[in-house]
């Protein structure tokens, strides 16, 4: 598990795959997800057997800037943009050719999370795309039995999103810090 | 073996009592025989919810040895167990099992509650996923503090525990008079446990901030 896995057959075979340098990652759409698994995990060179780990991403709309020097000799600054988007990473092993990892995500909007579930191709997908269904709100198209996992069924919301607003239970304590304080400074008490 | 004198009918002082244990005669009352019985075998319960659950294990070991203290009978149900040690994060999920697990034990019953997570929350108070303290839902006799608690506290917090399993008054004991004591069960909702505490076993402390006149218009009104 130490020499990292050759990405460009994956990127020949589907022109639709990109490679991210900065996060060494293979960008997936999220409607060729099961495709470009399967094909990994079946194709020789790469016999992605084992499926390790999966992860919710969130990332609101950002914007930050660099300064760069042009070839005058001055600074420029550059207004870089990272449009709002949600991401699903898989920690792929191959415990037959002992090698990995490599991580694939799949990318959806925010505002329809939608993936294709892998659970068909790794089993060990399932309790981890619930979690990220239940966290994430990211709907899994084709997962057996998606439904919440750590929270109960009840409940509203994802929390793991940023855009969560937790419910304000506030109340009086007489030793308050931090957000506690906060809210105490406000004054508001719903008891 | 020497009983403590609190009853007011009989009237012996401790030399008295000396000469008649001396005599073979032990003179004592039934509260205590009772007490005494009890608090030297507490049943726990085999409960844990999170890391503090692994101290009370440790607390059972050879080393620290539990049964030293008459507690190593850890009961697999709650129908055979008279002590709940509620040890370790109570998430909101979990709060209405824990209500229910403890409405299901016989009297008389006892709750410990193990390190901060269960007393107050702890460093998940202002999470949206923990309950911010057992105490909202069921009555706790001993609060064990720590994060999580040493073995050691487990055992000076049974000891705790016996010294006031000791004071126990049978004629006067809600856990003899009452019946077998159960609790309404939180139920979920959209964001939170409904109710999110129980008013007849727990009130959230008074603001003394809060203007009085609202005060002097609930003393007007009650």
């Amino acid at each position: 598990m130490s020499e990292a896995i050759p990405h460009d057959p994956v990127l020949q075979q589907f022109p639709e795959v990109e490679w991210d340098e900065e996060f060494g990652t293979l960008i997936v759409p999220a409607t060729k997800a099961t495709e470009v698994a399967i094909w990994l995990r079946d194709n020789h060179a790469f016999r992605l057997d084992y499926c390790s780990n999966v992860t919710g991403i969130d990332y609101l709309d950002r914007e930050f800037k660099e300064k760069v020097k042009n070839e005058e000799g001055k600074t420029e600054t550059i207004i870089h943009k990272d449009p709002a988007r949600m991401e699903v990473a898989y920690h792929l092993y191959s415990m037959e050719k002992r090698t990995g990892p490599l991580v694939m995500k799949q990318r959806t909007t925010r505002e329809k999370p939608e993936a294709q579930s892998l659970t068909p191709v790794w089993r060990s997908c399932e309790l981890q795309e619930r979690e990220i269904y239940d966290l994430f709100g990211i709907n899994f198209t084709g997962h057996p039995d998606q439904r919440r996992i750590l929270m109960w069924d009840e409940f509203e919301g994802h929390p793991m999103r940023k855009d969560y607003v937790e419910p304000f239970d506030y109340e009086w304590e007489p030793t308050p810090h931090d957000e506690i304080l906060e809210k105490h400074q406000k004054g508001k008490v719903i008891f | 073996m020497t009983t403590p004198n609190t009853s007011p009918s009989v009237e012996l002082d401790d030399t008295t009592r000396a000469e008649l244990e001396r005599a073979g005669v032990i003179v004592s009352k039934v509260d205590f025989l009772y007490n005494w019985a009890r608090g030297g075998s507490v049943w726990p319960l085999t409960f844990g919810l999170a890391c503090c659950a692994i101290e009370m294990i440790a607390s059972a070991t050879s080393r620290f040895d539990i049964s030293r203290f008459g507690s190593e009978v850890f009961r697999p149900s709650p129908r055979q167990a008279d002590l709940m040690i509620v040890s370790g994060t109570v998430t909101k999920k979990m709060a209405p099992q824990v209500v229910r697990i403890y409405n299901q034990m016989p009297e008389p019953k006892w709750v410990i509650a193990m390190g901060a997570c269960a007393i107050s929350g702890g460093p998940f108070k202002q999470g949206y996923n923990v309950l911010k303290g057992i105490d909202r839902y069921i009555p706790v006799d001993v609060y064990l503090p720590g994060c999580p608690p040493r073995p050691e506290a487990v055992l000076q917090s049974l000891n705790y525990l016996q010294e006031k399993i000791r004071t126990q008054d049978i004629k006067s004991d809600p856990a003899f008079t009452e019946g077998r004591r159960q609790y309404p069960v939180p139920e979920f909702t959209g964001t939170d446990l409904e109710p999110p505490y129980n008013p007849d076993v727990w009130q959230p402390p008074a603001n003394p901030n809060v203007p009085a006149e609202e005060e002097v218009e609930g003393e007007a009104t009650a």
